[in-house]
């Protein structure tokens, strides 16, 4: 299979004036990663799907990440006057990342044998603009998973044709998978509390609560 | 009647015995459980019906596919909260007299889900259980053992007097209000005239 370097120039050069972001991962898997805007994504998809050389025929996994707002910090090069003269300087920079939500689809080919190739789509925050293209109309095993990805994370899918909740009922207001989820506070004694269901514990029974 | 004639009487060959034993004896070798799982605990369940350890031994092995039909719920698994109302509406549905046994650590306490945001506490929160089976899960024996329980409790139940058997007591309700589904979790939470948090062991 083409290196995900080679996928993301066939896509650009298929699709002129896609946005298509290439997130590599350093770690030993080194699965990289295609961030593609949701307004492209449907036409990225057919792409992956119909390509012969690429043949992405099957999404296995639809899954959801919550990013909460964070501060980044970068080392960056700048040169400037040191002492009378110009050095490079690293410097670590501080920066306010907003926080978003993303969906990623793990593609492969079973009539190829290849894969996974990872695509993935973020929204632009965490609270009204919601929204991702669904791709759905592209890969049939996205429908359930997709809903499910809506259900504990609250992202909106565009173009779903059936968007419900599936696990929790549709009376249901949270959405559970996000990192700032409260879950109603209906703590009950047990004898061998732990960790956070420790400090539960000792909220609920300040005197005597861990036995 | 009074033990000692019946004993004596049985030494003569005259067997007697009550309406109420003839009924208890009856309905307790038939009991017929409503068909439904509702996780792996389920799968014990199965394997205690077929050949192995076959229930049908003990006269319950009609697992009945409606409530109408059913005297007994095993509750096998873990009842989420998006289960619990339905749960409940079974047992309404059934015709008393009516049992309940709750199998596995899911059915009695939540088990490992106990901390969790979706599952319930245990089924006692909104049905009157007659029979906990602890376990993850119980063994085919273990629901037998419950069975067994069960079917002892029913021989022992007076059908009249001070304190009758629940189908025979008119104060005793045969149905349970239905959870609602609220936006955080069910409302009630818990039904308060069935269910009370256990005292703690110590402290407090």
């Amino acid at each position: 299979m083409d290196s995900p370097e080679q996928i993301k120039a066939r896509v650009e050069a298929a699709l002129p004036g896609v946005q298509l972001e290439l997130r590599l991962n350093p770690a030993v898997p080194a699965e990289s990663s295609l961030v593609v805007a949701p307004a492209h994504a449907v036409a990225v998809a057919r792409f992956l799907r119909d390509d012969p050389a690429l043949r992405l025929d099957y999404c296995s996994n639809v899954t959801g990440v919550d990013w909460l707002d964070a501060t980044v910090k970068e080392k960056v090069k700048t040169r400037r006057l040191v002492a009378g003269e110009e050095q490079e300087v690293e410097e670590t920079i501080e920066r306010k990342r907003p926080g978003y939500l993303e969906v990623v689809y793990h593609l492969y080919s079973v009539a190829l044998r290849h894969g996974p190739v990872v695509l993935r789509q973020r929204t632009r925050n965490r609270f009204e603009a919601v929204q991702v293209a669904s791709l759905t109309p592209v890969w049939r095993s996205c429908e359930f998973q997709e809903r499910e990805v809506f259900d504990l994370f609250g992202v909106v899918f565009h173009g779903h044709p059936d968007l419900r909740r599936i696990l929790m009922w549709d009376q249901f207001q949270d959405f559970p998978m996000r990192k700032d989820y409260v879950e109603p506070d209906d703590y009950e004694y047990e004898p061998t509390p732990h960790d956070e269901i420790l400090d539960k514990a000792r909220r609920h029974y300040p005197t005597g609560g861990t036995a | 009647m009074d033990e000692g004639l019946r004993s004596e009487l049985s030494k003569q060959g005259v067997f007697t015995t009550t309406l109420q034993e003839l009924y208890n004896w009856g309905r307790s070798n038939s009991v017929w459980p409503l068909n439904f799982g509702l996780a792996c605990c389920a799968i014990e369940m199965i394997a205690a019906s077929m050949a192995r350890f076959d229930i049908s031994r003990f006269g319950s092995e009609v697992f009945r596919p409606s409530p109408r039909q059913a005297d007994l719920m095993i509750v096998a698994g873990t009842v989420t909260k998006k289960m619990a109302p339905l749960v409940v509406r079974l047992y309404n549905q059934m015709p008393a007299p009516k049992y309940v046994i709750a199998m596995g650590a899911c059915a009695i306490s939540g088990g490992p889900f106990k901390q969790g945001y979706n599952v319930l506490k245990g089924i006692d929160r909104y049905l009157p259980v007659d029979v906990h089976i602890p376990g993850c899960p119980p063994r085919p024996e273990a629901l037998l053992h419950a069975l067994i329980t069960l079917q002892e409790k029913m021989r022992g139940e007076p059908l009249a007097g001070p304190a009758p058997a629940r189908h025979a007591d008119p104060a005793a309700p045969g149905e349970y209000p239905v959870p609602a589904y609220g936006p955080y979790d069910l409302t009630p939470a818990k039904n308060e005239e069935l269910w009370r948090p256990a005292p703690l062991p110590r402290g407090e």
